[in-house]
Formats: C-alpha cells, structure tokens, sequence
C-alpha cells in the first residue's frame, strides 16, 4: 500500500480530479468500511425516494380526497385537540437521539471509553422510545381508527397502503438501529476496540471507526425521518 | 493502511454538535409551527421544503461529516441526486395525466 500524506493532496475540485485520476483507491482517508456504508446508504435513499414519489404520484392522481394528516395524527390533550402532536415528540426524539450519536462518534475516535459508551446507550434509548411511540401510533390507527392498506375512514384508500409501508420500512431501519447500537455499546463498554478483540461474526479486530460507520447510519435514519415528516406528515 | 488511518482521525469540538442539534431542534419547530398555524397552499409547502433540505444539509454536513470528506466521495454521494430529481418530474406529469385521464373518463366521459 502506498504511503500518502492526506494533507498534502490537493483540495476541492482539484482534488476530485486527483483522486480518481490516480491509479489507486479513489477514496482517500476513507476507510473501506465507511465507504461501504455510504454506497449502502446511497441505495437506500433510492428505495426511500421511490416510495416518496410514489406517494407522490398516488397523492396527485387520486380523485378521491386525500386524508389531512394533520387531523389524522391529532391527539386530544386535556380537551384540546394538538395537530400532529405525538409525531413532533417522534421528531424531536429522534433528533436527539442523533446528537448523542454524533457525540458518542466524537468521543469514540478521542478513545473516551465510557463517555462513548454512555452516549451510545443514550442514542439506542432514544430510538428505543421512537419505536415505542410508533408502535402507538399504528395501534391507534389499526385499532382505532381502522385504518387498513385497503381502506380508511378518512378519505382516499391508497393512504393506508402508504402509511404502512413509509413508516413501516423506516421504523424497521430504526429498530435494526437500535439492535446494532445496544451491541456496538456493549463492545465498548467491553472495551473490544481498545484491547483489539475480534469480532463474533467477523472475526476482525476493528476499532472506533466502527462506531462512526454506525453512526453514519443512524443520522441517515434521522435524515430520512426527515423527508418522511415533510412529505407525509406536513404536506 | 495504517498510516492514512491516524490521519484519518479528526474530531470537533462538542460545542460544533450541540449547535446543530440546538439549530435541528429549531427548524422541526419551525416546520411543525407550519402546520400548527395551518398555513396553506404555496406557503406551506415551500416552508415545508426549504425547512426539510436546511434540516438534511445540516445532518449530512456535520453530523455526517460530508463538509470535511474530499470531494472524491462527496460527489459520488450527491450527484445521484439529480436522478431521482428527474424522476421526481417525471412522475409528477405522469400523475397529473392519469388525474386528467380519471377525471376525463369518469365524470365527462360517463
């Protein structure tokens, strides 16, 4: 492998045209793993955009009204009905749970055991109660409502197919989240990438760059909850 | 490889990451106030738009770390982009001809 010294490669447009141009790796000071990660994220965003165009076109098409999401995921609280209340708390928690991640990465490459430890628990406490608040949220809507994929009370049929499969495969990438953060906080605290332990599935010693890769994935959830908060919810 | 791996390592100062969660928080109130007050109409969809892309550059930037990685994997990352903007248009005309064709077929043409 050869050595390069990544400050002193040419920066910005420049330095696009360098890394590719040479006859090495084209991504330098990327580790293969982060890149992996990044083209895996890359395809997600495509099979997320498919679903949201397709919204879009559902939404656009339909000559039935389409349910106001606003009074659809309105909670009543103490007499008073609060629009859209239950998902700005999923908002905002998932939110949170991203700065802790994007904290427990910091510490994670200072070699801060603990505090990287700690942060990562605190993220997957964080998803944790997401997913529980989604969970409400589909109950309500199944048991209560009586909102199915076919059918609703509320107006156009194609909303329940949407709803279930938006928020169904992103919640489903929040709890694989989850699972991968409690794991990734438990070799941590183990001290796995201090000590160079090996990997159960793997095999391979890794180190804190772990902890960014996952949390590349974690803020890409939250960056998708975004779009699904826009585009669903709001729109 | 494991010289480029040292210089690999950067970090920030927290203060860099409590901003931004700090300015994340702001712009979902902000976005959630659009519904609130129920604006309507263009309004509340270009809000809605301009408060979701600040929120996803914020993220993708700092948290993510795209504003320090080299171009070479920033540009692999973002010009994909520009595929699924065309597929958004494309499939925009596509449902505002099957609206036209249903309210055609079903209302005029019955």
């Amino acid at each position: 492998m050869s050595q390069f010294d990544i400050e002193k490669l040419p920066k910005g447009s420049k330095g696009f045209m360098y890394d590719w141009g040479s006859d090495q790796r084209a991504f330098k000071g990327v580790p293969w793993g982060k890149a992996m990660m990044w083209i895996f994220l890359l395809s997600d965003t495509f099979i997320f955009s498919c679903f949201l165009i397709s919204l879009m076109t559902a939404r656009a098409s339909t000559v039935v009204p389409w349910p106001y999401p606003s009074e659809v995921f309105g909670l009543t609280v103490f007499g008073t009905s609060v629009p859209l209340l239950l998902i700005a708390i999923m908002t905002f928690v998932l939110i949170t749970s991203s700065g802790t991640m994007a904290i427990a990465v910091k510490y994670g490459y200072e070699k801060n055991r603990k505090l990287c430890g700690w942060f990562l628990l605190a993220t997957a406490i964080g998803g944790l109660t997401f997913v529980g608040m989604q969970a409400f949220e589909w109950s309500k809507l199944i048991f209560h409502d009586g909102v199915r994929p076919w059918g609703n009370p509320f107006g156009a049929e194609q909303f329940g197919a949407f709803f279930f499969m938006v928020t169904g495969f992103h919640g489903t990438h929040v709890s694989i989240g989850v699972i991968f953060l409690f794991i990734f906080a438990r070799k941590v605290f183990r001290g796995d990438f201090d000590t160079g332990r090996r990997g159960y599935f793997t095999s391979m010693k890794s180190d804190y760059e772990a902890i960014e890769i996952l949390g590349l994935y974690w803020h890409f959830v939250d960056l998708v909850w975004v779009f699904i908060f826009a585009f669903f919810y709001l729109w | 490889m494991t010289s480029d791996k040292k210089q690999e390592v950067h970090t920030h100062k927290i203060g860099v990451y409590l901003w931004i969660w700090g300015l994340l928080f702001v712009f979902s109130f902000f976005s959630y106030m659009v519904d609130y007050i129920n604006y309507q109409g263009l309004l509340r969809w270009s809000l809605i738009i301009f408060f979701m892309f600040v929120k996803a550059g914020l993220i993708m930037a700092i948290f993510m770390h795209l504003y320090w990685e080299r171009w070479a994997i920033v540009n692999v990352l973002l010009w994909p982009m520009t595929a699924i903007g065309v597929f958004i248009a494309i499939m925009a005309a596509e449902s505002y001809y099957t609206f036209f064709s249903r309210m055609f077929y079903f209302v005029v043409g019955s």
